[in-house]
Order: structure tokens, then sequence, then C-alpha cells
């Protein structure tokens, strides 16, 4: 019941749905950064919708079956090859021991979800098997996988249909631009008006910075602060505030010039100011998000926030009904 | 201080109790964080105090933004008229000031601070108006600090010196980030001295390094097998200065598995601090060394 690691893609890594309840110690959620996409690879192969799965960006791992398992692959369009072979996204299809399993170029989007029959076998910690590199804590070893780890499987608890796949209406990657609904807040009195207006009118980009902990995006006009004098202890930049908390999805633009949104491996804290947070509903997007993609920051308010949540949750429960 | 309140995103609250810094700002955002945290609230799932505000994380299907804002709103009263006295802990960190390899790393790193020509302590002791980078490194670790936040990375402690504000030190964060900090870096940025947890990235000036490992994902060391992280929030830290030896020594004894911290067990209460500062951290001292 293995899996060996031929060859391990750029960074792929065991996740599943994250660690919250520790963020005040600086240990961020961590878990897929498509958390859609997770669970719709999950329900695909039998598996309950947090299981452990590999997430994989840019470029797939090759991997060598050691016993028969289901599998599918989620997110991106990076087509899955057993032996050689085609085989299609967001549907399942089995994979026979001593097979190997590759992927093609990617298509479209950015993360696939590598969901196997049983999820990915390695030990809870802080009740999650998802990998959080920078501290060195759970997945494999603590770490992104390496050519010759061999992962183990848990067993698989069945109810897999052999070609079961999500209705292409069900799948979501994000559009060009990509559009990321946003709250203004926190400290959105920081900037000018005219800064407010740019931040919402101007085209801005993904750069190649883009990784778990934060996507950088470049390309705008660089924002103006409002005059003060800096409160104590907050630092000399305008952009500085006295260190606190960054909530998921919170948007930091030190000195003014570079937006970095916060996501699932996020620095918990620190001393940049946040004009706002992307909703809950967008999260999913920004992990499908490749460098250069043109993306757009659509001002929203929490009522239009929240019937974005309930959308998405409706979805779930759509792609649920569609293989059950 | 007014308190502000601000929605991050659906899922979160933003409280900054005060824009500024302050030993009353830090205590109320604990004493709101305590309250929160006993009000056991339905639906919250985070909640992280940090050193002049707070987050609390929340599943808006369970509970709606407004009420979870209101919520909070009625707390912010009990809070303020809270006895600002907290039962914590007193923790020993021995500190290799000047040390070598934060020396050879910001050496490395040299474009991207404000001082090119001189040491992180040089330019620290400098335009804080020491005369000299020992009285600094005195100063350093005259006087105890508050743990006023745990975060940024895993475990890792920022800390504010329980000194007037005239002997608070500032210092502005590097011009660009470092892409490497040695793991166990003594640092400071703003008025926040922090202890890196793991090496990686940083920008707050380095001046020096402890033996004593504060975070352990694999949980094997002594002091760290309840719980990966040491600190939390309103733990009081007294760095004592180590020479080289005593560094190479108590580092032979974390890797041997038989270094435990020297900690005690006080109650800090803000008015008798505010009463006599020198004298108030006197006394803790003296609680810390058991005499």
């Amino acid at each position: 019941m293995a899996v060996k690691v031929i060859s391990p893609g750029l960074a792929t890594s065991v996740q599943d749905l994250g660690r919250p309840g520790y963020y005040h110690l600086g240990i961020p959620i961590s878990g897929g950064m498509d958390r859609l996409a997770l669970r719709a690879a999950n329900l695909l192969v039998g598996n309950v919708e947090g299981a452990a799965v590999l997430e994989t960006v840019f470029m797939g791992p090759e991997l060598e079956f050691t016993s028969d398992a289901m599998v599918a692959v989620t997110g991106a369009e990076l087509p899955p090859k057993v032996d050689g072979d085609a085989r299609a996204t967001w549907t399942a299809f089995p994979v026979k021991s001593g097979q190997v399993l590759g992927f093609d170029y990617l298509k479209a989007g950015a993360r696939g979800y590598i969901a196997i029959s049983g999820g990915i076998d390695v030990p809870l910690k802080l009740n999650s098997r998802s990998t959080y590199p920078l501290g060195g804590l759970g997945g494999f070893e603590g770490r992104n996988l390496q050519a010759g780890d061999e992962l183990r499987l848990r067993s698989a608890t069945g109810g897999v249909k052999e070609g079961a796949s999500i209705p292409q209406d069900l799948r979501r990657l994000p559009g060009s631009p990509a559009e990321l609904r946003t709250l203004p807040g926190i400290y959105w009195h920081r900037i000018t008006e005219s800064s407010q207006r740019n931040f919402f009118e101007d085209m801005w980009e993904v750069a190649p910075e883009a990784d778990r902990i934060g996507y950088r995006f470049r390309g705008g006009q660089v924002l103006e602060f409002v005059e003060r004098e800096q409160p104590f202890g907050a630092g000399s930049d305008p952009s500085n505030i006295v260190d606190g908390c960054y909530p998921y999805g919170s948007i930091h633009v030190p000195g003014g010039t570079e937006p970095i949104v916060l996501h699932r491996d996020a620095v918990s804290g620190g001393g940049y100011f946040m004009l706002g947070t992307v909703i809950s509903a967008d999260m999913d997007l920004i992990g499908q998000l490749q460098p250069h993609t043109p993306t757009k920051f659509v001002e929203v308010d929490m009522q239009t926030a929240l019937e974005a949540r309930a959308d998405r949750s409706h979805l779930l429960n759509a792609i649920r009904k569609a293989l059950g | 201080m007014k308190t502000r309140y601000s929605f991050g995103g659906d899922e979160h609250i933003f409280v900054e109790v005060d824009e500024e810094m302050s030993m009353e700002a830090f205590f109320k955002s604990l004493s709101m964080t305590t309250a929160v945290r006993e009000s056991k609230i339905n639906g919250v799932t985070e909640i992280c105090p940090a050193n002049a505000s707070l987050q609390v994380k929340f599943d808006p299907d369970v509970i709606k933004p407004d009420d979870m804002l209101a919520i909070l709103k009625s707390l912010e009263a009990n809070a303020e008229s809270a006895d600002a006295e907290l039962d914590t802990r007193i923790v020993e960190v021995p500190a290799y000031f000047n040390d070598p390899w934060t020396r050879e790393t910001l050496m490395r790193f040299r474009e991207r601070h404000q001082d090119p020509s001189g040491t992180d302590l040089e330019f620290a002791a400098r335009i804080n108006g020491y005369g000299s980078v020992e009285e600094f490194i005195a100063a350093y670790h005259g006087s105890p600090w508050f743990v006023s936040m745990v975060g940024f990375v895993a475990g890792l402690p920022f800390m504010y010196q329980m000194v007037e504000r005239e002997r608070q030190i500032e210092v502005p964060k590097y011009l660009r980030p470092r892409t490497d900090t040695p793991k166990q870096t003594i640092g400071y940025g703003g008025c926040f001295a922090c202890i890196y947890s793991v090496r990686g990235a940083g920008g707050y000036q380095m001046f020096g390094i402890t033996p004593m490992p504060i975070y352990d994902p694999n949980q094997e060391i002594s002091y760290l097998r309840d719980f990966m992280v040491f600190f939390n929030p309103g733990d009081i830290v007294k760095f004592r200065p180590i020479d080289r030896a005593e560094y190479d020594h108590l580092l032979g004894e974390v890797e041997a598995n038989r270094f435990t911290p020297k900690i005690h067990d006080v109650t800090f209460s803000l008015a008798e601090f505010h009463n006599d500062i020198d004298g108030y951290n006197h006394k803790l001292e003296e609680t810390l060394n058991g005499s």
C-alpha cells in the first residue's frame, strides 16, 4: 500500500483541510489552497472529503504505485497519464500496482490535487496531515516531496466508481482577468481616496513571487498614504503599523507598491498595514493563478461576501449530489 | 486609547485597541482575548492576541458577522474594568550577544541595511544614543520583557521591554528583508525584540543568538514534549548574557536533551509596576533567581 516518488515535480506536498486553532502561536491553517478541488478529488475516489491528498504546482510528480488504487486529479488542467496513456482530469481512474502516474504539461490553472483511494497516510500533527514547510511541521517529514520518498496509503473505504466525473459546469478555474472580490477594511483609511479608487480600478498581474504563504501582485499605481505622525512602535514607513495579526486573505502593500494576499501558510502577523481582505469564497481561486495572470480586485460589501460564500457551499453540495 | 473594530473579510474581526504600543494597550488586548476565550462563543475558530490589537476568526455560517461584532463590543467593557493583574511566569533566556553567526549573516546582507559600514548592534546603539555597543547590550538585558505576541512564523515571540517609554529602544527594520536569519537569532524591529524560532527570511536587526530552542515540531526536546511552541503571550522574559564558552556548553546540554530553562511563576500587577519600575523589575528578577 504505497506510492514511490520517482520525481517530485516543482513543489508537491501532502495537504488536507488544514490545522485550525494554532494561528495565535504563529502556526497557520495550511491545507489545500484550492479546497473545493481538494474535496472534489477525494469524493471521486471514495475518500472522506478531508482526506490527505497531494497538492502539486505547475509541474506534476511521477509516482510509481506498489498497489492497485483509484486516482483522481482535480483543480488545474494538469493532464494525468498512466504509463504514458492520457487520462481525464476531474475523473476517477484506476492505477495498477507497478504502473506509473505521470503528468503532461500544465494547460490551465496552477495547482493540481491528486487524490488516491484511502488517502495519504502520514502522522497527524495537531490534528492535521497538512504540510507546513516553514515550520517543518506535518505532511511527509515536514517538507515537500523528494525523489525516493515512499508514501504509505490508508485503507480504501470503497464506494468508488471508475469513470465517475465532475460535470464541466461544476468545475472552477479563474477567468482572465481573474477577479478577486475584496472587502475593504482594517487599515483602508490609511490610503488616500484617489489611491482607494486606483486600487480597485487598476489592472494588476500576478508576480513571480507567489506561493502558499502569499501571492504578490504588481503593475498597479503606487499607493499614497494619508499623512500622519507614525504611532509609537509602528516603525518609520507610512505602510508600517504596530505589529498585529494578519487575516487569511488580507492584502498588504509594503511601501505602497506591490500588494500581497496572504494564503493558507500565511505569516500570522507583522508590521505592514492591510487595506482589506479577499472574501472567503474567492480564496480557492487564488491557488489557481499563474504568474502574469491579469487580476482585478473587485470591491464588495459584507452582504455580497456572504452571498458568495453561500453560492460556494451550494456548488459543493451540487458536486456531492452529482457523485452521490 | 480608542478601540476600533473592522471586518477582515467575512471570517475575521480585527480589533485595534490602540494605534500605538504601550503596556496599557497590550494588557487590554490580552484581557479582551481572555474574555473572548472564556465566553466560548459558538463559531469562533481562532483567537489571536497581538501587541496592541487582537483578531478573532469565526465561521459566518455559524454566527453572523454583525452578531460576532456585537458580542466583542460587549466584552470590551468588561476587559476595561478588569484589574490589570496577570498570573504568568518569568523565564530566563541565555543570550550570546554579538555572536559570530548573526555577524556573518548580517555581513552577507549589508547592502540591504541602513548603515552598510557597521554592524546592526553599532547602528542600534548609535541611533538610540548609547555611547558604546556594551552599554546598549547592558540596557537590552538589564530590564525584563513581556511577550506581547506570538506569531509571524511558528512560535516566534515578539517582546516589549518593561521600561518607561523614554528608555524604549527603537530601530527600523532592514531596508529590504534578508532571505536568511539563523535559527534562534535575537532580533529587533520597531519597539519589539524577537527570537527567530526557525531559520528563514527576516527584516529585524540582529543582535545575538540563544542556544535555547523555542520550537520543536517533533516534540523531542524535554520541555517541548507537551507542546511544540514554548512561548505564550503574557510570558515575561529576562535575558542573561553568556559568552562563547557558556554558549558552547549550553548547546551541548541542549543536544544531549539535558537543558531546561529556568522558569518561575509570578503575578504581575500593572499598578505596582508603574509605581516603581526598576524596583518592581528587580523583585521579578529575585523571584526568578529564587532569592
